[in-house]
């Protein structure tokens, strides 16, 4: 249990993080790309300047989408190895597989969800180039409040824990989180730059294919990651259930 | 008789050892910040700010940054 364990973590991380990725993009290519095609075909069709293509729809929608999609599922993946190797023997009685499914859920809501419902993801043709710096200040801000507060209201829940038992501890923590986060939306700019006659459905469903991108990339994050820390933390379980059966069988 | 004796769970609960935190955070610090870097350039380069001239990472993740919901243009 040393620098080396956390190394080998790290590691294992980003291995996770780009198996995930692969299968967001499988995701994100079969039900992302379609509106995508289409919101641009919107695009194309209310413009009136024409654009410079630099890189073509195709690089786009294959290459391009890959790499960003991969880069994200390393980077996140990397992230959320150091953050279970801060969890681990300190969130509850959850060994390595369990602690790494409920991190990646929580981080799923904390990273992804819960900014999403205060500024969702737009497809091409929704928002003004003009205001792109304080959409991108307001996305990122309301992500790193996000998890700034659920690592806050997970000490604030261990804290309570001994006063209140480890549900109610829970119930609270979670309260604190949906209040503060209530404010936060309540307070924070709104932004809605969708065009008048741009289709309703079009944008639902870009929506929900951004969302099954990103629980397609947690769950399966947390999954595999939680397995490959499984072998590291415990390894061999099955020659240590061995160990303990013989006393008990004779 | 022996079989009908109740054999005790392979896997009582146990809290997993922590790792020290004097462990973990010289990884967080460097890889954090790398992984932070990484996802600055799939979220935001040539978008809000600008480290490279041009439009081309913008470009080349564009369809990327769409899907996974930040601001793009």
């Amino acid at each position: 249990m040393n620098s080396a364990t956390v190394r080998n973590l790290l590691v294992r991380g980003m291995l996770a993080g780009l198996a995930a990725g692969v299968l967001a993009l499988v995701v994100a290519y079969v039900l992302g790309e379609p509106n995508v095609d289409k919101a641009i075909s919107f695009e194309e069709a209310h413009s009136h300047e024409h654009e410079m293509e630099v890189v073509s729809r195709s690089l786009q929608s294959t290459a391009g989408l890959a790499t960003g999609v991969l880069v994200y599922g390393v980077a996140f993946g990397g992230i959320a190895a150091l953050a279970f190797g801060f969890a681990l023997g300190r969130v509850g009685r959850f060994g390595p597989r369990a602690t790494a499914l409920l991190l990646s859920g929580c981080a799923l809501l904390a990273v992804y969800v819960v900014p999403f419902l205060k500024y969702p993801a737009n497809p091409p043709s929704i928002g003004n180039p003009d205001t792109i710096g304080k959409r991108t200040t307001l996305y990122f801000l309301m992500m790193l409040l996000s998890v700034l507060l659920a690592v806050a209201v997970t000490i604030l829940g261990k804290r309570l824990a001994p006063r209140l038992g480890t549900w109610w501890a829970t119930v609270a923590a979670v309260v604190a989180f949906t209040v503060l986060i209530g404010l936060a939306y309540q307070f924070l700019p709104v932004v809605n730059e969708v065009p008048k006659a741009f289709p309703a459905t079009l944008l639902w469903r870009f929506r929900l294919s951004a969302l099954a991108i990103q629980t397609t990339l947690w769950a399966g994050y947390g999954l595999v990651f939680g397995e490959l820390a499984e072998r590291l933390l415990n390894p061999k379980p099955a020659a240590a259930a061995n160990r303990r059966a013989v006393p008990a069988a004779r | 008789m022996a079989q009908t004796v109740a054999q005790p769970t392979a896997t009582t609960p146990v809290v997993p050892a922590k790792l020290p935190l004097k462990a973990i955070a010289p990884w967080a610090v460097f890889f954090g910040i790398l992984m932070l870097v990484l996802l600055y350039f799939v979220g935001a380069e040539q978008g809000a700010t600008s480290v490279f001239n041009g439009t081309d990472v913008h470009e080349w993740v564009h369809d990327a940054r769409h899907l996974l919901g930040f601001p793009c243009h």
